[in-house]
């Protein structure tokens, strides 16, 4: 194409067509990433002759709520046959104390590392942030020692433990950032009032910092909701988390491979990250994009 | 500074704010540095069921890269972790430039591209794993509409079930690599991009030549995030292959898992730790170092 001719092309301006192209290629997209979602709700309401007479695309034609009701209480994992609520409120139980904690420890840490500075303060911080990017398998091993001494293997406990000391990088990540942009010189003020540590902290920081406070926990309920190498490595039993039990049950190999069970204890597992994703997209986004893009 | 205060108390306010810090600090050394070196000595000992504190130099190293599997690990992960980058960098750079075309939908198509990535690995694995199923799954059913030697067997075959985590994976991924594109393009000045366009430029040229060279940060934050996804993925793997069919999907993560806590060879496992862990600190720490030290400006 000749330079004239690309000048002509681009004076006509996008094209009616051109839109069609891309509205048509972005919908497209659209279906694919909706479509394992789509399959596994609708196999979820599927009873089973239906899904052996065959189409994983169709829409169930006897909708039945049965496998959803086997999922939550009777389906069997490992030996026990309760389903999944009690490793569902496992879960819950871990990530409410384990996403607080961190969370608490990650704003303190981020108002001394930008607010109180001391000489090697970039040091701690380089430490801290590195810790978040460990293949944890490097650290597995002696965990898993360290838990069975002081007694917390198999337990939601140990798994709290687990989840604050590997979640403080990024909470200390998030705030540091955040504190960073706020303004020094009103600290300088309140010192020279007579302000303390603390009361800087609360008075001055805290009411501000609602929009990190949000991103940090959606960011750290979503991480330890989904987490499953510490769950399997330290809780495998009774108090697995809902991922380890959606693995197990979906692997189990014993009995008639019910994959209406499985797909309903699946979008059971994914519910609680998916209904923030919902709500509070766009902190999620924001959690994301500053683990990814720091300083 | 806080010069009213009476002595004993200014000095603890002094050390308050590193006493405040201390205890996240001592975490971080003791459970993330400590057991790093902890590792370290198991992959130096005799190590096999239990912990055995006994020196045995690089023996377990060189029993490691002696594993027919080690090798397999090595290999899948150099072939899932370059389709996994490439493909989901190709894929979100595309959607990206899409998206910034004034597209009226925006809003509800952006949160659609990006969901997965809310999905535990093991929701997504479960997903794939039940519409890659040869028997059941998607192949059955493009067989129902009358395309009867349709095959998509990859699941079950050694040689492609590599492919399928990759497809889970780049699934999960894609959207999020999108998104990091989709905030460099709006960074972009438009005034330089409106100049290009009445010197004549066509669109592809202003894009090939303008626009994605000064996406370059944004490349580099995707190849990085993605690369150490990569090392450290093995929910994924685990849930929709069990990293099988035989070893066909093994990953130095699964490796790791299954020669420490199943087959008791506990040195050998922390030996393939160590050299993941060294693949991460390759990438990571000059990317640390270059993004702290930017902040002196």
């Amino acid at each position: 194409m000749s330079a004239r001719e690309m000048a002509i092309a681009t004076a006509a301006g996008p094209s009616r067509l051109n839109r069609v192209v891309i509205y048509g290629l972005l919908l497209i997209f659209a279906a694919m990433y909706l479509l394992p979602l789509f399959v596994m709700l609708t196999t979820s309401f599927k009873s089973l002759d239906e899904i052996r007479g065959g189409d994983i695309l169709a829409l169930p034609a006897d909708p039945t709520i049965q496998p959803w009701l086997r999922a939550w209480g009777s389906a069997c994992i490992g030996v026990t046959c309760d389903g999944i609520k009690g490793y569902f409120w496992n879960s819950i139980k871990m990530v409410v104390p384990a996403v607080l904690i961190s969370t608490a420890l990650g704003a303190l840490n981020g108002y001394v590392l930008t607010k109180w500075r001391f000489r090697g303060h970039k040091l701690v911080f380089g430490l801290m942030l590195f810790a978040c990017f460990i293949p944890f398998q490097s650290v597995l091993i002696p965990m898993a020692r360290v838990l069975g001494q002081l007694g917390l293997s198999n337990t939601t406990a140990g798994l709290v433990l687990v989840h604050v000391v590997y979640g403080i990088g990024f909470t200390t990540l998030f705030f540091r950032n955040y504190y960073e942009a706020f303004p020094t010189e009103l600290i300088h003020s309140a010192q020279m009032d007579g302000a303390g540590f603390f009361t800087i902290f609360r008075r001055i920081l805290l009411p501000s910092s609602a929009p990190i406070i949000v991103v940090c926990v959606i960011y750290q309920f979503t991480n330890i909701w989904n987490d499953f190498l510490f769950g399997v490595s330290f809780a495998s039993g009774e108090s697995a988390p809902m991922t380890v039990a959606l693995n197990n049950l979906v692997a189990s190999s014993t009995g008639v491979k019910e994959y209406n069970v499985d797909m309903a204890a699946a979008v059971i597992a994914a519910l609680p990250t998916l209904i923030v994703y919902v709500v509070a997209g766009r902190y999620f986004m924001r959690g994301l994009m500053a683990g990814a893009v720091k300083g | 500074m806080a010069t009213t205060s009476p002595g004993a108390l200014r000095r603890l306010q002094d050390w308050l704010p590193r006493l405040v810090l201390a205890p996240s600090f001592a975490l971080v050394l003791v459970f993330v540095y400590g057991f790093i070196v902890w590792t370290a000595v198991l992959s130096m000992s005799t190590s096999r069921i239990l912990p055995v504190y006994k020196w045995a130099g690089f023996d377990a190293y060189e029993r490691l890269f002696a594993q027919p599997n080690w090798w397999m690990a090595l290999k899948n992960l150099a072939i899932f972790g370059s389709l996994y980058i490439i493909v989901c960098i190709a894929l979100g750079l595309f959607l990206a430039i899409l998206l910034d075309q004034r597209i009226r939908i925006e809003g509800v198509l952006r949160p659609i591209y990006l969901y997965p990535m809310a999905l535990s690995f093991v929701v997504t694995g479960t997903a794939w794993k039940w519409f890659l199923n040869p028997g059941m799954g998607f192949q059955n059913t493009v067989r129902g509409w009358g395309w009867e030697s349709f095959t998509f067997d990859w699941l079950v075959r050694p040689d492609m079930a590599i492919y399928t985590v990759a497809i889970a994976g780049i699934w999960q991924a894609s959207g999020f690599v999108m998104a990091m594109f989709l905030a460099g393009l709006r960074g972009i000045d438009s005034e330089m991009l409106k100049a290009a366009t009445v010197d004549g430029a066509s669109t592809f040229t202003i894009y090939r030549r303008i626009v994605i060279p000064l996406l370059r940060p944004a490349f580099l934050s995707a190849v990085i995030v993605l690369a150490h996804m990569a090392i450290k993925s093995y929910d994924l793997v685990i849930a929709l292959t069990g990293g099988g069919p035989g070893n066909a999907t093994e990953l130095p993560s699964t490796f790791m898992y299954s020669y420490t806590f199943t087959r008791s060879q506990m040195a050998v496992g922390s030996a393939s730790a160590m050299i993941m862990l060294m693949g991460i600190a390759a990438i990571m720490v000059p990317y640390l170092y270059s993004e702290l030290r930017e902040e002196k400006r």
